[in-house]
């Protein structure tokens, strides 16, 4: 903390968010010098790079509130699952417009994140177990809705044979790009969600709460904080961040998996955690999950882009998460 | 013990200290809070191995480096919190450390065995194979007694042993320590009840502000000598203490209990009933244990609904079910733990000293950092706070400058009633005194408070009134020309103040 530099650069370095700007700025520079036949300099790369990183990122939104109120949310993978099978029936088999389907997945979203606040908040269960137990419910929930199958524009007739219907109208909107191609529009409803959870976490008093609570939930309880209530605000945030992360998911791959966002819990977490935020609750930002977003989704693509196989990309990935949180915590003394 | 020292980072907290136990004696260490005498168990326990002086047992000097040690050599010692593992059997808790095993397998059977015969010995008749959790907590300590003895403990240490026990097994504690006198075993015993200390002292030890005071037979020290070698102390500094006229009553309480553990357990504060005029100071008087804590956090909805009673302020009944009703109610709760309970040290100054008035200065939900930040320098200015910028993390601040913030947190919400739980704990002398300042200021103000603090000329010098408490029930109530440190002390005992001439009320 009492860094007595006087050198203006190296004491911005010493903050988190600098911290966490030059793992980014390192990744980038990996990309630089192996740009993979030169794709790295192509727009398309960086397009491509933020677009898959978007999902992640989106789910990692609500992450960061939970986490910050010092919980964490592992049903988010499960409920992208759960809010792309439920898009994917109601768009495409119930033809319903995306002006009813998208508020109907937001709806199942929030009611999840409700459940799941209430469980860790109100009836005090930890967060890891009442999440845990929110992602497995929202599996089984993905699969009974879906009967267990994609929910695709295949639909099948009552005599067991097959007809085929067009692709909803928002999901090529969702899958589409803009500026002559140069930007997804996943990647700008990426934007959206973290100047949402942004306008909520810095400039909300439910932000200041949160940041409270993870700091200290009994002298937050005392000081008249709404404890359950922010909490439970967190959880239910989550989940709605977790449906808008499944209505891409489902107009991405023009279908709803029940299989789909395994392990994308996990990836959120990571993202949040390489961006500086405290696991232990109370510090952190959205500012930096951003920055943890763009860290992991552009390692991901040089890595592709040099063709390493999928085996070591998840190694390498592994190493590095240990390593920018093992240097976060050596500077943080 | 002979010339035992100890200092915590600088500060002398135990000097030239002695004791000497005798086999079959009870030896009772007295002293107020802070007098050192936790200090100097866990000391012999082997808690803290970095002392000066000798400890000598058997005429054998010892050096306890850690617990295991201290008990290998014959010391235990009884903790107020008691050091059993709930979910464990009683067998497996009384061989925890120490298990009979060959080749590093444990002999279950022959634990078993050795432990119904080592209970018995007390007269204890348990299946122990039962998980300890099961047990009430006066079985638990004597099963605590049982596993030092059959470790072969010879010094037997007591820390406030009865605190957490009703009548009845308090007897049956006081038969099994006449029992261990005759095996020889040589005790020592906290205490801070005067009927205690009368039934079992054979010698009483009497330690103050780290120094030994001195050392007498039991016949020696009757109540009212005990009380004053407590005390002794010179009041060495007058606090300035500006008097008010008592305004209108602002805080009445009829028959108030507090069941923290819930509304079907044991209360820790009974049937207490008091009120606070605007501009007055009414101090609590207690021991640890008085319940006092509880009272402040029962009445300020840090229970919940778990309390019964009537609460009046300024003359209108109120329920106060949680802090956010207590605050917007005009009730205000310094916590006695300011690191635990009282701040967010992770956060900023700012953010501290608004975090309780958030929903008033952030209209609409929208928070409004000028305005935060103008009310945060208003009140952290008013308390002189000393600090490099408002967006400081509290954690980073001094002792008194975090009590500062914790202040200005409340002062923020314009309180009516101030709760004050050792507001001046853990601070130097240059931020006590301007909190006494403050609280001066306060009560010019028409801020009625009631202040709890463990140090006996801080209690004398601010309050009006004195509201003594001993185990949850008032047990006495001074003027403030009436209030003595030797009546307040044996109040807070639970001596019927009778030693004194008083004509002050006696509750009971």
């Amino acid at each position: 903390m009492s860094d007595k530099s006087k050198n203006p650069l190296l004491r911005a370095f010493a903050s988190p968010a600098g911290r966490a700007f030059l793992a980014l700025l390192l990744v980038l520079l990996l990309g630089v010098i192996f740009n993979g036949d030169s794709a790295f300099f192509k727009i398309g790369t960086h397009r491509d790079a933020l677009r898959q990183a978007s999902v992640y990122g989106i789910l990692a939104c609500g992450m960061t509130l939970v986490i910050i109120s010092g919980g964490i949310d592992l049903a988010v993978g499960s409920l992208l699952a759960l809010t792309a099978v439920c898009c994917a029936k109601m768009a495409i088999h119930w033809n319903w417009s995306g002006w009813l389907t998208v508020p109907a997945c937001l709806l199942v979203g929030a009611l999840c994140g409700s459940v799941s606040g209430f469980i860790t908040a109100r009836l005090r269960i930890q967060p890891f177990i009442a999440t845990l137990s929110m992602m497995v419910l929202a599996r089984g929930l993905a699969k009974y809705v879906s009967g267990g199958m994609k929910v695709s524009t295949a639909i099948m007739n009552p005599d067991g044979t097959y007809r085929y219907v067009d692709v909803p109208h928002f999901f090529r909107l969702v899958d589409s790009r803009i500026l002559g191609g140069n930007l997804s529009v996943v990647t700008l409803i990426f934007a959206a969600c973290v100047a949402l959870a942004w306008l909520l976490m810095a400039k909300h008093r439910w932000g200041s709460y949160l940041y409270a609570i993870g700091g200290n939930e009994e002298a937050s309880r005392l000081s008249g904080v709404p404890v359950v209530a922010a909490k439970m605000m967190a959880y239910v945030f989550s989940g709605i961040f977790a449906a808008v992360a499944g209505i891409c998911q489902a107009a991405q791959e023009q279908q709803g998996d029940p299989e789909a966002g395994a392990g994308y819990e996990l990836m959120a977490i990571a993202m949040v955690v390489i961006g500086g935020t405290s696991l232990m609750g109370g510090r952190g930002g959205i500012g930096l999950t951003l920055l943890g977003v763009l860290t992991i989704g552009y390692l991901d693509k040089i890595l592709s882009i040099n063709a390493v196989p999928e085996a070591g990309r998840l190694m390498l990935t592994g190493i590095i998460i240990v390593v920018a949180v093992l240097t976060q915590r050596r500077k943080r003394t | 013990m002979s010339a035992i020292s100890k200092q915590f980072d600088g500060n002398q907290v135990l000097q030239d200290v002695q004791l000497e136990v005798h086999e079959g004696h009870v030896h009772i260490l007295a002293g107020e809070n802070g007098a050192g005498k936790s200090t100097l168990i866990k000391i012999l326990a082997g808690i803290y191995s970095d002392y000066e002086g000798r400890i000598e047992i058997s005429g054998k000097e010892v050096r306890p480096q850690s617990p295991l040690e201290a008990s290998a050599l014959g010391i235990a010692v009884i903790h107020q919190e008691l050091s059993l593992v709930g979910p464990m059997s009683v067998a497996d808790n009384m061989f925890l450390g120490h298990p009979l095993a060959r080749g590093g397998f444990v002999q279950k059977t022959k634990q078993e065995a050795g432990a119904a015969k080592s209970l018995g010995l007390l007269g204890l008749d348990l299946d122990v194979r039962q998980p300890i959790e099961q047990f009430p907590i006066g079985v638990r300590q004597m099963i605590e007694i049982a596993k030092a003895l059959h470790q072969n403990a010879r010094i037997i240490v007591m820390d406030e042993p009865t605190s957490a026990l009703n009548a009845p097994e308090a007897e049956k504690l006081f038969a099994l320590i006449q029992s261990l006198k005759q095996r020889g075993c040589g005790i020592i015993y906290i205490s801070h009840k005067m009927e205690e200390i009368e039934r079992l002292a054979d010698r009483i030890t009497v330690l103050r502000d780290g120094q030994w005071i001195g050392t007498a037979p039991a016949a020696e020290l009757p109540p009212p000598k005990l009380i004053q070698w407590m005390i002794g102390r010179e009041i060495s500094e007058q606090f300035p203490r500006h008097s008010q006229h008592p305004g209108s009553e602002r805080l009445r309480l009829e028959n108030f209990s507090v069941f923290p553990e819930g509304i079907s357990r044991r209360p820790v504060v009974r049937d207490i009933s008091l009120s606070v005029h605007a501009g007055e100071i009414v101090g609590i008087g207690g021991l640890q244990g008085s319940g006092a804590s509880e009272l402040f956090l029962g009445l300020f909805g840090g229970y919940g609904a778990s309390v019964r009673g009537n609460l009046h302020l300024d003359g209108n009944e109120v329920h106060l079910n949680s802090p956010k009703q207590a605050i917007t109610n005009g009730v205000a709760l310094l916590t006695n733990d300011r690191k635990a309970t009282g701040l967010v040290l992770s956060q900023s100054i700012t953010a501290n000293a608004t975090l309780a008035d958030l929903f008033r200065l952030s209209p609409w939900g929208w928070r409004r950092p000028v305005r935060e930040q103008a009310a945060a320098q208003t009140t952290t200015g008013l308390l002189h706070l000393r600090a490099a910028s408002l967006g400081m993390e509290v954690g980073a601040l001094s002792g008194g400058n975090q009590q500062k913030v914790a202040l200005a947190k409340w002062l923020q919400t314009r309180p009516k009633l101030l709760l004050l739980d050792e507001p001046t704990r853990g601070i130097d002398i240059g931020a006590k005194r301007e909190i006494y300042q403050q609280m001066n200021e306060w009560i010019a103000q028409g801020i009625a408070i009631l202040l709890i603090t463990s140090e006996m000329p801080e209690l004398l010098m601010l309050s009006d009134r004195i509201i003594v408490l001993h185990r949850g029930v008032v047990s006495a109530e001074f003027s403030r020309e009436q209030a003595t440190p030797e009546v307040v002390l044996a109040a807070a005992m639970g001596n019927k103040p009778s030693l004194a001439d008083g004509n002050h009320k006696v509750y009971e």
